[in-house]
Order: C-alpha cells, then structure tokens, then sequence
C-alpha cells in the first residue's frame, strides 16, 4: 500500500528489540493473531509493529479436547493446547504470506523437551523473512519429561531450564531471541534473569494466569483440559505488576501484554518499563484496536510535545 | 469478511425469550451464503466481553436478520439494543451449506430443526426454494413446546411440507423430532435424491446423522462450538473429526455430518 509522504519529520514511534527494528511498539501476541492471513480484510496488518506467530513445534500437534475456550469476567480461559501444523508446515504454507506484510515477523517456538527449541531456532534459521524468535516456555500444557506425566509444570517455573533452553537457542542461532515467561511463579524477576543471562535479548511478559471455570450444575469444568490460561483485561493489574518487577531487575528490554485493551493501558506498561507492548485477547473483540492505538500514540506524542515514548518508559514514580 | 458498523432496522420479540433483529449492512448481505454467520458484539464496553457467534437467519439485498435465543449475558444484552443503533458485526463467516451442487438434480431437501436451529435453516430453504427448480422440501421443527416452535409460517409460504414435533405434546407428533423424522422416512419407500440438512443441539444432530447413514442420504450439519475470535485465530471452536481437528468457524460451521466424530 503506498501512503502519501509526509514532509515534516513524523512522530518517532520506533523501537528496538534486540536486532529487530520496528516501526512502532505495538505488536500482536502470539495465538491471538494466527499466521496474519486469518485478519486479511479486517485491517492494514503491514501497519504492525510487529507480528509474533502462533506458537509451533518441531512436530504436529492436534491440540487439547474442547472445549477450550470460555468467557469468565472481563476475560477468558483458555486451553488450546499448542495446536499446530509443526514447523516444516509453518516454513511452507503461513511463512511467504508473513515474508509479504513487509513487517518483522517474530516465531513462537514451543516444546516439550529442552533440545525441542535448539532443533526449531535450527531449522528457522535458514529461512528467509524470520525477523527473531519468541521462546515459549511459559505455556501450560506440555508434559514433564524428566517425570514422564502430564504435568501443569512449566519451564520457566524453572531459572535453571529457563537458563538452559534459553542458552541451547543462543547458541543454535543469531536471530533476535525474545523469552515469554510465565507469570504463574513466585518470584519472576528471578527467573527473567535467568533468561537474560542465557542470552534472551528481550523477555515477552506476561503469557496467561493458570485458572479455572466450572459449572455447577453439572460439576463439570467449562474446558475440556479442566483448566486454562486466564487472559483478558482481567490480568491487566497483575501483568503490570509482573513488569514492574521486572522491570528492576534487568537489562533487556520488555515487551508487556495482559489485558491491554485501550491506549491508556499501553501507556500503563510503558510507565512500569515495558519498551514495546502486544495486544491478544482484544485482537478477538476489537480486530482493528492495535492499528487505532498505534494512531492514538502519534497523536499522545504531539499533543504532549514529545519527540519519542522513551521518556515514559520506566518513569513509574514512586 | 468485513467488520461493519450496522445499523438496527429493527430486533423485536418473536416468542418468549426469542428475538428476530434485522440489519443495515449491504456487503456483508451481499457476500452471505445460507449456513454462515457473523459474530456479533453484542454491548459496546468489555462486559461481556467477547463477540458472540450467530447463523444468517435472512439473507436479502442489503440486509439480513439473525434469531436468536436469550441465553445469558450477551444475547440479553442484544436483546436490549434499539432500532437505529449501530451494531459492530464481522461477517460472513466460515462455509455455508452446500446448497448449489443440489442444483444439478431434482432434489428432495429434508431440513431437520430443533429450538433456535431452525434459525440457519430459513435461510436455506429460502436459497433452495429460490435457485432449484422443481425442488422437494420438507422441514421437521422440533422444540421443547409449542412456544417454541419457530418460523412455522416462514416455510409454509416457501412451499415446504411442514412436520411438527414438541416434547410435551402441546402441538403436533409429541415427542423428539428426530423420532417424528425417524417415523416419517420410513413410513415412506422411495425418497430419492434427498439430501439432510440439519441444526440444532449436538444429540439431536447425531441422531439426524445416524438416520441419514442408515438411509444412505447425504447429511449436511451445522456445528456449534464456544468461540472467542470467530476468524480461525484462536484454535478455540476444534470439532473432531475423522480427519483431526477441525475448526467450527472456519471449517465450518456446516460439516458433512459422516466426518464428525460424535
Ligand atoms: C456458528 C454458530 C451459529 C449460531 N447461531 C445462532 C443463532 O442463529 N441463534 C441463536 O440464538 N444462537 C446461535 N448460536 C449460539 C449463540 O452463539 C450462543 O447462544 C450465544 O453465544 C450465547 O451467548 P450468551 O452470552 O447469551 O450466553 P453465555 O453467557 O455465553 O452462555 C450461556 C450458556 O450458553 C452456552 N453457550 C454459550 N455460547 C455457546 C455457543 N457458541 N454454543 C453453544 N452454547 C453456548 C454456555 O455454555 C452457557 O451455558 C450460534 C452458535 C454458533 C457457534
Ligand atoms: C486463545 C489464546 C491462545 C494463546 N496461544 C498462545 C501461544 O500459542 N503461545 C504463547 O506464547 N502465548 C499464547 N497465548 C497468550 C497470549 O499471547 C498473551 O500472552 C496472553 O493472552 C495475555 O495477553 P492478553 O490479556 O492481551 O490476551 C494465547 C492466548 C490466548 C487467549
Ligand atoms: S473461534 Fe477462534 S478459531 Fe474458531
């Protein structure tokens, strides 16, 4: 699409993550946006700070039971279970649609073994228009090797793993490494700094609050797998927390998410420290938000005579 | 697919907790096929909070209407919005019954409906009724009792042989509909080229498919899954089928009724 040239400097929105520049902060989370083509025709996708993929494995994975999706206050749970084509999928049939949006395109990379996510940042690093790596180990619903069992553990319960799976990827491959870390522990800045110390050039906060839903009647749970990620403008508060901890007590750059649904809510991560943000949820409700929030920030920017967002991030008074 | 701002001709009470709405919004008539549907937001603000799904109850030129059933929080909600107010809708979504291939042969349409599944099904005979000549149709509605049961007189105009069935006997065959339909397609020898369309709770759809398998009719249904993007995003509406996981909004919501694992 070609947009008129504006002959005064405009508004700088950029930011930088790791190597990836984009062009402004506000991008998509991961399973909440598909591979970019399922929103062809509800917006201009190419206008995206960045667009971060549906999380793949090594292997196809058919998912959990349903059903996985349930409506709860102000949020929903879900328990999708990683459902996808595998990689090889990936590279050949949703990867040269992303190539043409002309924007970063970040990989969600998940499994259920550490070597899983060395073999993916491997096999992506040879293809052309993957712009960096989100290294999912934050979602529920992967089995616990070491155990042999299903078990709601995650890695990045774990600063050692969080360490190791983080490092084996820095190793595999040059790209940007971005790490989504739950926010289901008790001290998350700890292992956030576990990943910056593996190598992650930025962290992705926060992936989904474990939670429940059921109905009474029946005494039967609302999902299929009985419990999922909570998500939604819910855990807004509690996301912001997450970052603000973070925020603290490390280096790299954040990119918080949780329940943003408006442009107030952007500027609330941004006050706690994150650089750059992801809208989920909303993208269900409100296909178009992230392209009228990106617009609202321009707007913020000269109506406040700033020249960037950098002066807001972090500046939390306390 | 488009997200349109429509504009509310009208949404008015048709039977107890049952409304019909009629909505402004040219391209998305335009573009809706019978079986598809459009995900509506039902109150503007976050509660609640996701767009909810419902089926092309009309389709006409530069308009269509939805029925739908007052449930909970987001169809009261839409019950609650008035004429002249703008409603946010994305539509048309997902397939639509394969309607057209009927085309090619005189063609004996069953249409089986229990409750508010009769809402997709108006939509269809209207299609056929309209694009197939010489065509054959009957429509068996079910519903829990007579003030439910739906779109009556809709069919009749179009032509359509009318069966009746309400569990608690207050009209027509008492009892399930799939037992009137049952009754019927053996009562009679030859039905050829019939085809079953059917909509409505899961049970009752599996046992239209078990009768069309029986019957060696060909079955089409119209799936219903909890939905939160409604655009094949999200992974949440999965069905299985014989083939691995399917989803609802995007592979469906119509689906061959024999790739449907029950
Ligand atoms: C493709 C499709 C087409 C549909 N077409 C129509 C239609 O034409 N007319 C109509 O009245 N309804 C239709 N529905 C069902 C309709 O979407 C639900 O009744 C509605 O979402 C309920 O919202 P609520 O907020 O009022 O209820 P909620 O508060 O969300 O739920 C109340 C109860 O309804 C159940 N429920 C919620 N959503 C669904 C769902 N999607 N499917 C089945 N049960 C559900 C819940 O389990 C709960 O018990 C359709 C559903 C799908 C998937
Ligand atoms: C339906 C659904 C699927 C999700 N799938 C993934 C996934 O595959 N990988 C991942 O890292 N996060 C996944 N998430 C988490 C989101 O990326 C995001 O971290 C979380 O939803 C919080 O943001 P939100 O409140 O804005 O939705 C998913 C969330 C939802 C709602
Ligand atoms: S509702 Fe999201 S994929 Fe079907």
């Amino acid at each position: 699409m070609v947009r008129p040239k504006t002959k005064r400097r405009e508004t700088d929105l950029s930011v930088k993550i790791g190597r990836i520049k984009m062009k402004n902060p506000v991008m998509v989370a991961s399973g909440t946006f598909g591979y970019g083509k399922e929103y062809e025709g509800l917006m201009d996708i190419s206008r995206l700070g960045a667009i971060v993929t549906k999380t793949i494995t090594n292997d196809p994975r058919s998912g959990n039971p349903p059903p996985r999706v349930v409506e709860t206050p102000f949020g929903m749970l879900n328990s999708i279970g990683l459902e996808n084509d595998g990689v090889d999928a990936f590279i050949e049939e949703k990867l040269p649609y992303l190539r043409k949006l002309g924007i970063p395109v970040i990989v969600s990379i998940g499994g259920e073994e550490i070597r899983d996510f060395a073999r993916l940042a491997k096999r992506l690093n040879r293809v052309s228009g993957v712009a960096g790596l989100e290294i999912n180990i934050s979602c529920p619903n992967i089995r616990d090797q070491r155990r042999k069992t299903r078990s709601r553990r995650l890695f990045s319960q774990d600063k050692n793993l969080t360490f190791k799976i983080v490092k084996s990827v820095r190793r595999a491959t040059g790209l940007t490494i971005i790490t989504k870390l739950t926010p289901n522990v008790t001290d998350v800045a700890e292992i956030a700094r576990a990943a910056q110390d593996g190598g992650s050039d930025a962290l992705s906060l926060v992936n989904t609050y474990m939670g429940m839903a059921l109905d009474i009647s029946t005494r039967k749970p609302l999902l299929g797998n009985v419990a999922g990620g909570l998500s939604g403008p819910a855990i807004k508060p509690l996301a912001l927390k997450a970052v603000w901890d973070v925020y603290n007590h490390v280096s790299i750059p954040i990119i918080g998410m949780g329940g943003i649904v408006e442009i107030n809510d952007v500027l609330e991560f941004l006050i706690c420290g994150a650089t750059a943000v992801a809208l989920g949820t909303t993208n269900f409700v409100y296909p178009n938000k992230s392209i009228e929030i990106i617009d609202g920030l321009k707007y913020y920017i000269k109506s406040n005579k700033l020249k960037s967002l950098k002066p807001l991030i972090g500046s939390l008074k306390t | 697919m488009r997200l349109v701002k429509a504009k509310i001709v009208s949404n008015k009470k048709v039977a107890a907790g049952r409304f019909k709405i009629r909505l402004a919004a040219p391209s998305i008539s335009k573009a809706a096929e019978p079986g598809q549907f459009v995900m509506v937001k039902c109150s503007d603000g976050l509660d609640p909070l996701l767009r909810r799904p419902f089926s092309f109850h009309r389709i006409e030129r530069g308009f269509f209407e939805l029925l739908y059933q007052v449930i909970g929080r987001g169809t009261a909600a839409l019950s609650e919005r008035k004429k002249g107010e703008r409603l946010d809708v994305i539509g048309p979504l997902g397939n639509g019954f394969d309607a057209l291939s009927a085309k090619r042969y005189p063609l004996n349409a069953i249409l089986v409906a229990g409750g508010i599944g009769v809402a997709p099904l108006l939509a269809l005979a209207e299609r056929l009724a309209h694009s197939v000549e010489r065509i054959a149709f009957s429509i068996f509605i079910g519903a829990r009792n007579k003030e439910h049961l739906l779109c009556e007189k809709d069919f009749k105009k179009l032509g359509a042989r009318l069966y009746v069935a309400a569990e608690d006997g207050s009209k027509g065959y008492k009892g399930l509909v799939t037992d009137l339909l049952k009754k019927e397609l053996y009562a009679k020898r030859s039905t050829l080229n019939a085809k079953v369309y059917a909509c409505g709770p899961r049970d009752m759809l599996k046992a239209v498919a078990d009768i069309a398998r029986l019957k060696h009719f060909p079955c089409e249904v119209s799936l219903e899954e909890k939905m939160a993007c409604g655009i094949g995003a999200c992974l949440g509406c999965a069905v299985k089928t014989l083939i691995g996981h399917k989803m609802v909004c995007k592979d469906g919501p119509v689906f061959n009724a024999g790739d449907i694992i029950w």
